[in-house]
């Protein structure tokens, strides 16, 4: 249970209750977009339990989507909720950065610790 | 000859024109087609707007839709800016001839976490050209990714890979880069889009910004390597080539009117050649601006168009001043015959007048123009400039065979001709205005100094201003030279007076020959009176002197008788004789 390691700054996150929309923008199933994502579904499963949502976007197959969120890197994670809205780009192999930003601290559980 | 895997032979390199003034003709027919051309300048010389250009004149005059994929401004940003130049980008939007793509890195919503390339970049762009079929593309300015992405490897690297990929794609790119210090872009972009690079400048010089483009590579074309000036005014880019600097435009026999007929007839005869080039110097209200007029009014009289540079005076002025010598402008303006350019010269500098110029040419297409005077440019540069400026000016208005006309303000005195050196080579015909002082009073006379191409009067021929225009006087050459103005008059009359009195001499000579020989008559009548009666009196005294001798001798014959008598017998008849 993530919300009793509530830091006061991560006021945004007493919305912790609501789930999490992750966006995940790829290009075909290049071996950068296929890491990107079974690194994500690991970190999501870590620490976010069942609260989150995943969505691929494959961009080959519908580019225009790539204008709304201005995706130029590929693969880009785009957590759309909760806001404020963020943008990681890479294939995710870089867990702290990725929790950095995703704004999780990291789980003890894991024996890893924040940077 | 680079050994590059184009379809094309390499030694005709496909261009594909891009529409601007000027630009073309420079490039040799516009830039590489299917390759990217690089242009770099400073902020705010114009690259964003050229390449704008480039993609609206290629979507409406070359039938190929273009892509405008812009890093720096939004979508309704460029299109404000484009509406500056005329250009509707919104139409052209929805004719889908034209789509504008804001691709926009924020550096601080961006986390890097691991390795990825700019597929999604590569993504946007290919749906764009895909959606509209697009065959030029724009990518303004490529730079700014370096500011958003951390990683400079991946971003170095995915950029190459994106210009090999847009000429695979076969596309007409423009790639704007920022001028750095020592390189053409600040972030070397020059290293990957090699095939054809333009420069521009913008600089202040003196108060005045020139902007100036140059072509500082174009692999597999000739190309002008010099600095062209431009401009950018409402009607987009516009570049001025020197198209001419060979020399080798046509020439036409043709003769034309000066519009004055006495001037006609002191210029061979005929007038000037078309395409001639014609300089009128002269001191401050010596005439040039109406010699100029008389020129307009009779090039509008052929039905040929006149273009009027106006740079001291305001046309109106020009038009109100004219009417009182009887020439009539505001009808030719009315016709559409007489353009009128009106600007203070202070106001740009002198390429951006030349542009100007080449621009009002090739819009309104005359085959008469008028600069006058040529003199207020001075304040703008350099004797040298100035005559760079004017010579191109000269080239460019004979390479489309179009009469001109320059008038120039001298300071008079025996400077009169040297202060025009510097340009008087590239004038076909010099007329000097000048004034002839004499006598307290300043008369106006005209001068051929030389003409090329035909024999012209040598005379310095004395005119006037009147109301029904430009009049010579016939030339009066006096004891002391040419007299002009009341002198002339004086002297004429003087001269009326003598031939008068010499004729009066004459009569009067004719009229003593009369008397002498009346008299001569009269003496003559005198004595053959006399000798009439001395001869009558004579014949008179021989007459009676014969009378005598025969009375003499008839009486001698009778005593001869009388005496020889018969005696008595005839005593009776004697004395009856006798006293019978």
């Amino acid at each position: 249970m993530k919300t009793a390691t509530r830091r006061p700054k991560e006021t945004t996150r007493i919305e912790a209750a609501k789930t999490w929309r992750l966006r995940l923008y790829v290009a075909d199933q290049t071996p950068k977009s296929l890491t990107a994502f079974a690194n994500l579904q690991r970190i999501c499963a870590q620490y976010l339990d069942e609260r989150y949502e995943i969505e691929v976007i494959d961009l080959l197959k519908r580019p225009q989507l790539a204008e709304g969120d201005q995706i130029v890197a590929i693969p880009t994670l785009v957590r759309r909720l909760p806001v404020p809205m963020r943008k990681i780009i890479g294939d995710l192999s870089n867990i702290k950065r990725v929790l950095i930003a995703l704004d999780l601290q990291p789980h003890d559980a894991g024996g890893h610790h924040g940077d | 000859m680079t050994k590059k895997t184009t379809n094309n032979h390499p030694r005709a390199l496909p261009k594909a024109p891009t529409g601007i003034q000027g630009l073309d003709e420079i490039t040799d027919g516009g830039l590489p087609r299917g390759r990217p051309t690089l242009v770099c300048g400073s902020a705010g010389c114009g690259k964003t707007l050229l390449a704008m250009e480039f993609l609206v004149r290629g979507a409406v005059e070359f039938g190929e839709p273009g892509v405008f994929m812009t890093f720096e401004e939004t979508a309704p940003e460029l299109t404000a800016n484009a509406a500056s130049l005329g250009f509707d980008v919104d139409r052209l939007v929805k004719q889908k001839k034209l789509v504008i793509d804001f691709v926009h890195v924020e550096p601080s919503e961006i986390e890097e976490a691991g390795e990825y390339d700019l597929e999604g970049l590569f993504i946007r762009l290919n749906h764009a050209i895909d959606s509209i079929g697009a065959k030029r593309v724009v990518l303004d300015t490529v730079e700014s990714l370096f500011a958003g992405l951390p990683n400079e490897r991946i971003l170095r690297a995915e950029l190459r890979r994106l210009f090999r990929w847009l000429k695979e794609k076969g596309v007409t790119a423009i790639i704007t880069g920022e001028r750095g210090d020592d390189t053409l872009t600040r972030q070397g972009l020059e290293e990957y889009v090699s095939d054809c690079v333009l420069l521009l400048d913008h600089r202040v010089v003196s108060q005045v910004s020139t902007r100036r483009l140059r072509v500082v590579k174009y692999r597999g074309s000739t190309h002008g390597t010099n600095e062209f000036p431009f401009l950018i005014d409402r009607q987009g880019f516009c570049v001025m080539p020197v198209t001419s600097l060979a020399l080798d435009h046509d020439v036409s026999k043709e003769r034309i009117s000066t519009g004055v007929a006495t001037l006609d007839t002191m210029l061979g005869g005929k007038g000037l050649y078309r395409g001639s080039s014609v300089l009128l110097t002269g001191t401050a209200g010596t005439g040039k601006t109406s010699m100029a007029a008389c020129f307009v009014r009779a090039a509008c009289a052929r039905g040929e168009r006149s273009l009027y540079f106006a740079l001291e005076e305001s046309p109106r002025q020009i038009v109100r001043n004219l009417r009182s010598i009887g020439v009539n402008l505001d009808r030719l303006v009315d016709e559409g015959l007489l353009q009128f350019h009106a600007s203070r010269p202070g106001l740009c500098g002198l390429e951006t007048h030349l542009a100007t110029m080449h621009r009002a040419v090739n819009q309104f297409r005359p085959q008469v123009v008028v600069v006058d005077p040529i003199t207020a440019f001075t304040a703008l540069g350099q004797g040298f400039e100035i005559r760079d400026m004017l010579m191109r000016l000269v080239d460019f208005l004979k390479v489309k065979r179009i009469t001109s006309f320059f008038t120039s303000l001298t300071r008079g005195g025996n400077a009169l001709e040297a202060t025009e050196t510097p340009i008087s080579s590239l004038i076909d015909t010099w007329l000097l205005l000048r004034d002839i002082e004499l006598d307290g009073e300043r008369n106006r006379a005209l001068h051929v100094f030389k003409s090329r191409g035909m024999a012209h009067s040598n005379q310095v021929r004395e005119f006037v201003l009147t109301t029904r225009g430009v009049e010579f006087q016939d030339v009066f050459v006096g004891p002391g030279g040419v007299l002009t103005g009341s002198a002339r008059l004086a002297q004429e009359a003087q001269e009326k007076a003598d031939r008068l009195s010499r004729e009066q001499a004459t009569q009067a000579m004719k009229r003593n020959l009369d008397r002498k020989r009346q008299a001569l008559d009269a003496q003559i009548a005198v004595l053959e009176a006399d000798f009439a009666a001395a001869r009558t009196d004579i014949a008179r005294q021989i007459a009676e002197s014969d009378m005598r001798a025969t009375a003499l001798r008839s009486d001698r014959d009778e005593m001869k008788r009388s005496r020889q008598g018969e005696g008595t017998r005839n005593r009776r008849t004697r004395k009856q004789a006798f006293e019978g």
